[in-house]
């Protein structure tokens, strides 16, 4: 029988930097994670100071929906390869299952609960609520993060520039169209608050 | 502005609202299956074979039961009572109790108090196996009939075999110009919807068990919880939370839920289980791998005599929707273009891999491919133009197939039309530089399937309505959304009937205890069938509220009209009560106004075996233009533009309509280009590639632009005359995707992925063409012999051998509307 790394149910060698999901294999050898101390630390999210202490192996993905009942952000594979569970940590986007809550003490945090301005939408929320760039909307608070982030540097971006800002978050329903004229009319609204999408995108083409 | 059947003006249906629950999902506030937490919850792992086919010796899970935090330890002799969703497959086991038959098939389950600790109770489960020969593809399934996979099935290990004779085929060929023969395979992808699965089961002290999931058919998972647990449905509630993408990979009941509902019950405790991504990988139920053979008898201007359609379908490793897959692949070539003759083989395999199903076109992307690159081969035999060859073979408008299927409205010539002009095909089409290519195809698509799952003779869905005194109304239905946006649709079409805001309008949705039964998301039946039970039920209403506001406004009741929250005299607007006023004054009247309804799809007109699969109260039309470059050195692919239009029948929304064309283009695109669900055979049967990075989908890079049409030919069984759109875009993607490649660089590429590495070898090869030669010899039934309805059928099976009388060919044909 061939000693294969325990943790897995098949065949395949699993790359060193790979994570799985929530566990690693190392922890099997140590006492069990609830006997070591737990991490005490204040982390800045969403304009707001927070105490919590938490496994010190936690990612920040797992501190925000554990411990902090965040669950706004989601998880799409833990691996760092869907872009779902992006949030902005020093303003920039960041995939959160590869950040350990450790690092990120004192450093502010925006996840999608705190896109909004108190009860009033951010433009990208509204427009990507108007025009379906949410379908499922499970993907949307990631994306949502990331146009973000983009907006804040560019906030006329092109076509070409949406592709790359959002080319790191997978979305399985809407083919991606809404999403870039979702955030394309944000950018607008956010100079001119009352513009609108065109009729093509409310309705398709007409000959 | 359009107007409905009775000729109302409406007001909701056909406006872009904003998706009801659109800004909850963009502040992260919707709640998914993984965000439920509970007081003393539990979690769960399932500890899963790592052989593809096996029997089970022998399971120690002393070790797993001796660490601390853990809480429960099960397998398969906890679970003993067999499920599957088709009556016909009930061959699954929550946890196998005696033998695996795909890598990832689940042995046993913890439960512990942290995810840790299940994670290491589940590694700490011992079990022995003694290996079986795998199967891994068909060939081998069809070559070995044993060991076999199951003790069920036609034969071997061939799940199931279908023969079927529309007309007389033979005569058809016979009377044929020319025959031509293609052979093709569609390679199986999976869903990948973003969210992992994940369940939670609760079970309060009263001994009430609550199952939350993210579920696409809450009702068939209530089904199998009560068979498989042994209790009485009414102590069980599934509660099905919005799914985080679906596309037909929640559409079984799962393993996973029946057995958090076990550990619930044993440990009296939550429990919750969210499954990795490398476990959905496994769960798969997505696209069928299917390998085809096409032959196909026409005349000189292109009319089809007789088609004689064979596939072979490669069903891993249990039934799941399996059989009707299989149905499916022989049934919808004939509502496109009149066969006159019409003959099915079909097979299902098993294999040692994760057991397909549905996804998004459940079994009709797949011979749609075939169908289309055969006759855009054919064209260009007979030297016709594509769209014209399409054009001029279109079947009529309310009209019945060779194999009884009831055609009602019929918009694919307006949609062929829409993608030539707006695609300038005619100036392009054999006409660009190489390199550059154009391609066409056309599909069509059910609005849900006339004959529900398992035999019954109730309806398919059932909407309730409760309308508050302050104006509100709650609808109540089990349709669950999956992202499609069927929340909006319902709130759209109860809002346009009785005068209300969508927003005023509280959606309760796919939970068994509160709601009235929809079959679920699946099929693409919601819009059409709920649509229709939600129009009764508040048709219902408005009568009561209306027989009140006559009452009040002195006027007769035909005389009330409902709008912008207000009940009116039609032909005097000024007398007005608002809609709560006549609300109150009908509760006054009546008692608390509550209403119902629900619908039942039309009979069918077919009434041969098999014919569960196919019927529908409609069917949606598509037909898309792929522009792309080709570089004939590398083999490399870039998808410029797709032109897609789509027959919707009447828009309820129409942005969500076109976000559902483009996100079917997406998929279409990721299956014609990249995905592959592919496992290794020389690895013990593990997956190549179970991860987001390794399985490739396509990103924002490469995603074309794409041009949708919205072709409105309302249909007269459709809810304001809608028909489907989450399905029927996908399926002309891939043909023509394939035909632009031969319009590009002359290769036929008779096989999906079109990778670059195929298209370098078809430029290589002698044929020009990168493909499967052959299908394997088999041997088939005696088909059951259906004489067509222009041969005097009745839709039932010929008493004779042979059908007698004069064939007239369909009743119209060639006939451009």
């Amino acid at each position: 029988m061939l000693d294969r790394p325990r943790g897995r149910w098949c065949d395949l060698p699993v790359p060193q930097n790979v994570k799985r999901r929530r566990r690693r294999a190392r922890t099997r050898v140590l006492p069990p994670v609830r006997a070591r101390a737990n991490a005490h630390l204040r982390l800045h999210v969403n304009g707001e100071e927070q105490e919590v202490a938490f496994a010190p192996h936690k990612t920040l993905l797992e501190v925000l929906r554990e411990d902090l009942r965040l669950t706004g952000t989601k998880h799409g594979c833990e691996l760092g390869e869907c872009g779902t569970c992006t949030v902005l940590l020093d303003g920039k986007p960041q995939l959160s299952c590869l950040v350990l809550g450790l690092e990120c003490e004192g450093r502010p945090i925006v996840t999608v609960e705190g896109l909004g301005d108190g009860p009033r939408p951010h433009p990208l929320q509204t427009a990507f609520a108007e025009l379906g760039a949410a379908q499922c909307g499970y993907c949307t608070p990631g994306i949502l993060c990331a146009a973000r982030a983009l907006l804040d540097v560019r906030p006329s971006p092109t076509r070409q520039e949406i592709r790359e800002a959002l080319s790191g978050n997978l979305c399985r329903c809407t083919g991606y169209i809404k999403i870039f004229e979702a955030v394309e009319l944000a950018a607008r609204r956010m100079k001119e608050p009352g513009a609108q999408p065109s009729e093509e995108t409310l309705r398709g083409r007409r000959l | 502005m359009a107007a409905g059947s009775d000729g109302r003006r409406l007001r909701v249906i056909g406006t872009s609202v904003r998706k009801v629950d659109g800004l909850s999902k963009c502040a992260g506030a919707t709640l998914f299956a993984d965000d439920i937490v509970l007081p003393r919850m539990l979690f769960c792992k399932l500890h899963r074979a790592p052989v593809p086919h096996a029997r089970i010796v022998r399971i120690d899970t002393s070790k797993a039961e001796r660490m601390p935090g853990v809480v429960a330890v099960i397998t398969g002799k906890d679970l003993p009572i067999p499920f599957g969703i088709l009556p016909v497959s009930q061959d699954e086991h929550a946890l196998c109790p005696d033998k695996v038959r795909f890598v990832g098939d689940p042995v046993a389950a913890v439960a512990a108090i942290d995810e840790d600790t299940a994670f290491e109770a589940m590694n700490a489960i011992e079990v022995e196996y003694e290996p079986l020969e795998a199967v891994m593809s068909i060939e081998e399934a069809l070559r070995k009939p044993s060991p076999r996979i199951h003790d069920y099935g036609d034969e071997g290990n061939i799940h199931k075999k279908i023969a079927l004779e529309f007309g007389d085929v033979e005569r058809g060929f016979h009377e044929a110009d020319q025959t031509f023969e293609d052979t093709f395979f569609y390679e199986g992808s999976t869903h990948l919807a973003m969210e992992q699965h994940a369940a939670v089961a609760a079970v309060d002290p009263d001994g009430r068990l609550t199952v939350w999931s993210s579920t696409q058919t809450p009702h068939y998972v209530h089904r199998a919880l009560a068979k498989v647990l042994g209790m009485p449905p009414a102590r069980i509630r599934v509660i099905a939370c919005p799914n985080g993408g679906g596309f037909g990979g929640k559409s079984d009941p799962f393993n996973h839920e029946i057995v958090v509902a076990r550990l619930s019950l044993l440990t009296g405790r939550p429990v919750k289980i969210s499954l990795t991504r490398e476990e959905v990988f496994y769960c798969h139920r997505g696209r069928h791998p299917v390998l085809m053979r096409i032959e196909t008898g026409v005349t000189r201007d292109g009319a089809i005599k007789a088609m004689h359609f064979t596939s072979y379908l490669d069903g891993g490793g249990y039934g799941s929707y399996g059989v009707a897959s299989t149905y499916y692949t022989g049934a919808l070539q004939t509502v496109t273009y009149p066969i006159e003759n019409y003959k099915f083989h079909g097979l299902r395999c098993f294999t040692n891999k994760p057991p397909c199903g549905p996804k998004r076109g459940h079994g009709t992307p797949q011979p749609r491919f075939a169908l289309e690159v055969h006759l855009d081969k054919i064209a260009e035999r007979l030297g016709i133009d594509p769209a014209d060859l399409r054009l001029k073979h279109l079947v009529p408008p309310h009209s019945l197939t060779a194999n009884y299927l009831r055609v009602g409205s019929m918009g694919l010539a307006k949609c062929i039309e829409s993608v030539v002009e707006g695609s300038g095909w005619r100036g392009k089409h054999r006409r660009l530089p190489r390199g550059k290519g154009i391609g066409l195809a056309c599909s069509s698509y059910i609005c849900g399937a006339g004959l529900p799952i398992y035999w019954n003779n109730m309806p398919h869905t059932g909407v309730q309505l409760k309308l508050d005194r302050g104006g509100g109304v709650a609808v109540f239905c089990g349709e669950i959304d999956i992202g499609q946006g069927s929340d909006t649709v319902l709130a759209q079409i109860v809002a346009e009937v009785l005068g209300v805001d969508p927003y005023d309008i509280r959606i309760v949705f796919g939970d068994t205890d509160l709601t009235p039964v929809d079959l679920g998301s699946y099929s693409s039946r919601v819009t059409l069938m709920m649509g229709n039970a939600a129009i009764q039920a508040a048709e219902r209403a408005r009568e009561l509220v209306a027989m009140a506001a006559a009452e009040r406004l002195g006027v007769p009741v035909e005389r009330v009209g409902f709008a912008d929250r207000q009940v009116f005299d039609v032909e005097d607007p000024g007398r007005t009560l608002s809609f709560p006023d006549a609300v109150v004054a009908a509760e006054a009247k009546f008692g608390t106004i509550g209403t119902v309804g629900s619908y039942t799809p039309p009979p069918s007109a077919a009434k041969y075996k098999g014919s569960g699969v196919g019927p529908s109260p409609a069917y949606s039309y598509s037909a898309a233009v792929v522009e792309l470059d080709v570089d004939p050195r590398t083999g490399w692919i870039r998808v410029e533009r797709v032109h897609l239009a789509h027959d919707v029948g009447r828009s309820i929304n129409p942005v969500l309509v076109v976000g559902q064309v483009e996100g079917s283009v997406y998929m279409g695109l990721g299956e014609a280009l990249m995905e592959e669900q592919v496992f290794r055979a020389n690895r013990g049967g593990v997956h190549r590639q179970p991860s987001l990075l390794e399985y490739k989908s396509p990103t924002t890079m490469e995603m074309p632009d794409v041009v949708t049409y919205l072709i409105e030919d309302p249909d007269p069984n459709g809810p304001f005359g809608a028909k489907e759109v989450g399905q029927g875009p996908l399926l002309p993607i891939a043909p023509a995707v394939v035909n632009a490649v031969y319009d590009a660089v002359g290769v036929r590429i008779d096989e999906v992925p079109v990778t670059p590495e195929k298209i370098l070898k078809a430029l290589d090869s002698p044929a020009k063409r990168y493909g499967p030669r052959s299908v394997p010899d088999t041997s088939w039934p005696e088909p059951i012999r259906v004489p067509t309805p222009w041969q005097g059928g009745s839709g039932g099976p010929a008493r004779e051998a042979r059908p007698a009388g004069a064939a007239q060919g369909p009743v119209v044909s060639g006939s451009k509307r």
